[in-house]
């Protein structure tokens, strides 16, 4: 197999004085589907938040450790977190598009990275809004406010505006946990759409949903990674007593 | 029917009158202060009152045009500094909430709300108006500019904080700076609400009369010089109401109805203004 995309070695982190990850080491693999189930307050989020460093918002908040991608590390000196972001793509739990156009929206990472020509954006905007499997529904009211989507479209725009920039990693934070089941499916099909060119992390609290889009799994529990593995083999034979009472809905 | 809901109904029908009454009681001085401009006002606007210079002591007729000028000339110069100064500071107390700076800038701008008007005229009396000897437009419009200051930066930090913590998180995990996201994401989706904060702020200082009397003074002239003195509707009524000439009289009554219009129209705008950008921002 490939070198992992991202590395993560001896990872904790910190709220204050408050541990809540403890040592986590993981691996993961390059344009593949990587789930992150556990019960709420396990980490998960936490985790996947660290690895663009959208926890440096957070006051008090710091993690020690390592996370590599593609060899280079995130919480290096001279990491540059803007240039990281731009790598790492974020969709997160609530659908939040900007108080824009459903254009604007779309455009607005490529303005922040110095723009293009009209054209240009354009093209990206269309690429960008297909491959989140929404162009056929907004193509003929672009220039209207973001906020007149539905909510599956709303995130289906934050998918296309964090895919405009061409990221390496789409992190995913629970995506379609504020969706109905339709709009589900969609987002779900999307992640398998697009990961032959993405590497894709996903926090999830739906078993169903980790068991369909990921290719492997990991299980997190109070701050401590429990188990990873194919999501095959983490559903039927898991290793871990845990795990196996989590997946099949013994607790949690 | 029992006793106990005789009771019940007889506090109902007692809470009720109650709350009529105090409508009453803070609507009454409301419509009565718009009936009696109104009535004396309106007959005593005309074109002249807009057009015309005001006419030596003794003369009837003329206008306020120059008080007219001279008061859109010091909101302007009010809202000027005031608006990004006052937004400027409204964003840093948002984004530093906690720091010692911003605690004392949040306290300075609650004092400086209590201030009298008065109190801020004097004060750039001496500091703009002595120093120079001469009374000015400029000296007036920094004194009404003092006065919505505090109005803007509260209204601004109040406004920033009611944005969803999410639209930051989407900007900078697109990649934004910090100031990126601050004056492409955050300050738009605020910005209906700060638009009206300003414009009430505005609408408040338009009306402001002691703080010019010790800056922009008055003029019986046509002046826009920001060097000179210059005429404003309110110490222009207040003038003419305190002479003992029926024309002018008749003349504050019309510049008060003037007055009032003015804010009808700055809040109408307002409104209007808001719900052009909320058609945008609407969640």
């Amino acid at each position: 197999m490939n070198e992992p995309k991202i590395h993560v070695k001896d990872f904790d982190f910190f709220y204050g004085a408050s541990k809540v990850l403890h040592g986590i080491s993981m691996d993961i693999p390059d344009r593949q589907v990587t789930a992150l189930i556990g019960p709420s307050g396990c980490g998960k989020s936490t985790f996947v938040r660290s690895i663009n460093r959208m926890n440096d918002i957070i006051p008090d908040a710091r993690g020690t450790g390592t996370i590599l991608i593609d060899g280079k590390n995130v919480y290096g000196r001279d990491t540059d977190v803007v240039a990281l972001r731009r790598r790492v793509g974020m969709v997160f739990q609530k659908s939040n598009p900007f108080p824009k156009s459903i254009f604007e929206n779309v455009a607005y990472g490529l303005r922040i990275n110095g723009g293009g020509s009209k054209r240009e954006m354009a093209e990206i905007v269309e690429r960008s809004l297909r491959r989140a499997a929404l162009w056929e529904e907004v193509k003929d009211r672009l220039h209207s406010s973001a906020f007149a989507l539905s909510g599956g479209q709303q995130q289906r725009l934050c998918i296309a505006r964090a895919l405009a920039v061409d990221p390496e990693i789409l992190l995913m934070d629970e995506p379609a946990s504020a969706l109905d089941p339709i709009a589900t499916t969609k987002i779900e099909e999307l992640i398998y759409e697009l990961k032959s060119n993405y590497t894709i992390v996903i926090v999830t609290h739906n078993m169903q949903q980790a068991a369909r889009v990921s290719d492997k799994t990991a299980f997190f529990m109070m701050g401590r990674l429990v188990e990873l593995g194919d999501t095959k083999t983490m559903f039927m034979t898991p290793k871990e007593k845990m795990t196996e009472d989590y997946v099949t809905g013994r607790f949690g | 029917m029992t006793s106990t809901s005789l009771r019940r109904r007889l506090v109902s029908r007692a809470a009720e009158a109650f709350c009529a009454v105090s409508v009453v009681i803070a609507l009454l001085p409301l419509a009565l202060i718009l009936f009696y401009v109104v009535k004396e006002g309106i007959g005593a606007l005309n074109a002249d009152f807009f057009t015309k210079m005001p006419k030596p002591v003794g003369e009837a007729g003329g206008g306020m045009a120059n008080a007219i000028a001279g008061t859109l000339i010091l909101i302007a110069i009010a809202a000027g500094f005031a608006v990004p100064a006052g937004v400027i500071c409204g964003i840093h107390l948002s984004e530093y909430p906690k720091s010692a700076f911003s605690t004392i800038v949040r306290f300075a701008a609650d004092v400086l709300n209590g201030v009298p008007s008065i109190v801020v005229g004097i004060f750039v009396y001496g500091i703009l108006v002595l120093p120079v000897k001469r009374f000015s437009a400029l000296s007036g419009g920094v004194a009404l500019g003092i006065l919505m200051l505090p109005i803007v930066i509260r209204t601004t930090e109040e406004l920033l904080r009611l944005v969803p913590a999410g639209l930051r998180e989407g900007a900078l995990a697109l990649g934004a700076t910090r100031s990126r996201a601050i004056f492409t994401v955050i300050l738009p989706a605020a910005l209906p609400g700060i638009l009206t904060g300003i414009l009430v702020a505005l609408a408040r200082v338009a009306g402001e009369t002691a703080p010019l009397l010790f800056t922009a003074f008055n003029n019986r002239y046509w002046s826009t010089s920001l060097t000179q003195p210059i005429a404003s509707l309110t110490v222009q009524v207040f003038t003419y109401a305190i002479s003992p000439y029926e024309d002018w009289h008749r003349q504050a009554w019309a510049g008060a109805f003037l007055l009032v219009m003015m804010i009808l129209v700055l809040s109408i705008a307002a409104r209007l203004a808001v719900r052009r950008l909320e058609r945008m921002n609407r969640p």
